[in-house]
């Protein structure tokens, strides 16, 4: 058996009678940076959310750490969250909270520390991503970057094993960006964790990153080593990393013919 | 051969609409009746994750501040106001009759009865349950919930259970603080303002005020109410659609949804504890 931390198995997950996700296979080896790709609204940050255990596959399965995810009761779900650490789209700060307190509320509500250790643990989580200094802040005194790294110090305050990232990049400067790519890079590597980054921006990931998954139409369309993507000759792939307008994902939403649209006029 | 034809096709376009208008009254019953039974086990499970709010009593406490100490001014204002104006019109009826004296029975009884739990209800549910309901709905929105789930924290527990417990201790505080501002108020207008005996003022009261029958049975009223608007502003808040619509929709709501659901158990309850002849 291989060394994989998070395993998805022929996984179908449907919403709404909608299908969005088929016969989807991935490994996320332990150790590595993974990253899931496509475009937006392709069901990528469902992904997070089925191995988290927030969503129920409707057939396959997904398995962290050997454990089947949709199999387990509510206390062996929360079990297995206290191994994860997630990173949502803009933060999810508690917005009630200070930012000291926020990185502290997953070690308030699952150890018994005492306050002073907490105190060094959390200086120690915000030391890590620069902003020791802004601990006395309110999350809505913070920039957008400023947001996402102490959710970051907060994600990894109690040393997940996974790592999950959902579009980390997401409406951040050139800077913060950058900031955040190392360190994604820098907190994986030093927590010896893995890491699952759902993104879109191409360039950044694949500087960063191990392997790659790409997701289209509920679907893994492609997969492999940003080298072996960059040269990839499969036309979805080849439009989604050079950014191109037009391929098969098409440019228009699906309409009727643009001459017989126009000629039938406003009354029809 | 025509017009026949357009008969036909204007009837089925009438019974399309009759089954449409049919179809819509029975979908929205049965969304109804499912969103109901959704905040019925939503309620019990709030009271089933109630233990952790009484095991880490701060947490109620800090709610408690923001919902019943935040809520005091507009209370006490609206008390002052509520029972000046009762004191006035209660005056000017029972001058006609003689007895101004029992102005002070008049207050007293219509604030403890009635207006103490069910205004205090309103605008409760005003202040402070369109704040839990905008608080939470945000939280949703802002993807703190999911955040708090996939930190193995149950929000239940640690956002919905708290609050749930600050609002129903919070309400019965709040309906006795407004109907002893009332009295006050009304004190104010008949004392020194009209100049009705004082002695006659307050022991009229004192004589006429029944421990069980009024106190009492006020203070069970404002806890219902406190119940009923408290799981009303955080079921919608959880239940809101996570966007800035969605969110202002289920604030609206949750005015609306208190407000009937207040003076509708205020009926039922007061013909429960109104004895005839009494």
């Amino acid at each position: 058996m291989t060394d994989n931390i998070v395993e998805i198995d022929n996984l179908s997950f449907s919403y709404n009678n909608r299908l969005l996700h088929q016969d989807i296979n991935m490994r996320f080896p332990r150790g590595k940076v993974v990253a899931i790709m496509g475009g937006s609204g392709s069901g990528k940050t469902t992904l997070l959310r089925l191995i988290g255990g927030q969503l129920k596959p409707k057939t396959g399965a997904v398995r962290v750490t050997g454990k089947i995810v949709h199999e387990q009761d509510d206390a062996g779900i929360y079990q297995l969250r206290r191994k994860m650490g997630m990173l949502f789209q803009f933060g999810a700060l508690f917005t009630d909270l200070s930012v000291f307190d926020n990185v502290a509320f997953p070690m308030r509500e699952h150890t018994n520390l005492p306050e002073s250790i907490i105190r060094d643990l959390v200086l120690l989580k915000l030391h890590a991503v620069g902003l020791r200094g802004a601990r006395d802040l309110m999350p809505s005194e913070l920039s957008g970057g400023m947001a996402r790294r102490v959710a970051l110090a907060r994600a990894v305050a109690l040393d997940p094993s996974i790592i999950m990232y959902d579009e980390p990049f997401a409406g951040l400067d050139p800077i913060s960006m950058g900031v955040i790519l190392n360190l994604i890079r820098s907190l994986n590597d030093a927590l010896g964790a893995t890491s699952i980054i759902v993104t879109h921006d191409v360039h950044e990931t694949f500087a960063m990153v191990d392997y790659v998954y790409f997701v289209s139409a509920g679907r893994v369309v492609a997969e492999g080593t940003p080298d072996d993507l960059r040269q990839s000759a499969l036309p979805f792939v080849h439009q989604f990393v050079h950014g191109e307008a037009d391929g098969p994902v098409p440019f228009h939403y699906n309409a009727p013919d643009y001459r017989q649209d126009l000629l039938r006029g406003a009354h029809a | 051969m025509r017009r026949i034809i357009g008969r036909i096709y204007c009837g089925v376009r009438m019974l399309e609409r009759l089954v449409n208008t049919i179809r819509g009254i029975g979908h929205r019953t049965v969304d109804r009746v499912h969103r109901l039974g959704f905040a019925a086990r939503f309620f019990l499970y709030s009271l089933t994750c109630s233990g952790e709010s009484f095991r880490r009593f701060p947490l109620v406490i800090k709610e408690i501040y923001f919902t019943g100490v935040l809520s005091l001014i507009i209370i006490l204002v609206s008390a002052l106001f509520v029972g000046m104006v009762l004191g006035l019109q209660g005056y000017n009826t029972l001058q006609r009759y003689g007895s101004s004296e029992a102005v002070g029975v008049l207050v007293a009884l219509s604030l403890v009865r009635e207006l103490g739990p069910v205004v205090t209800a309103l605008l409760f549910a005003g202040r402070a349950g369109t704040a839990i309901t905008a608080e939470i709905g945000l939280m949703k929105a802002t993807e703190q919930l999911s955040a708090m789930e996939m930190m193995a924290v149950n929000p239940i527990a640690r956002v919905v259970a708290p609050r749930f417990w600050a609002g129903v201790i919070s309400m019965p505080l709040l309906a006795a603080l407004f109907s002893l501002t009332g009295v006050f108020g009304g004190f104010l207008v008949a004392v020194p303002l009209i100049g009705i005996d004082d002695g006659a003022f307050w022991s009229q009261m004192q004589a006429n005020v029944d421990f069980r029958e009024d106190i009492v049975n006020g203070v069970i009223k404002s806890m219902v109410f406190g119940v009923a608007c408290t799981i009303i502003a955080l079921f919608e808040g959880y239940d809101a659609p996570p966007t800035a619509e969605g969110v202002s929709r289920a604030t609206t709501r949750t005015v609306v949804n208190s407000s009937l659901a207040v003076l509708g158990l205020d009926f039922i309850m007061t013909s429960f504890m109104i004895h005839g002849g009494n």
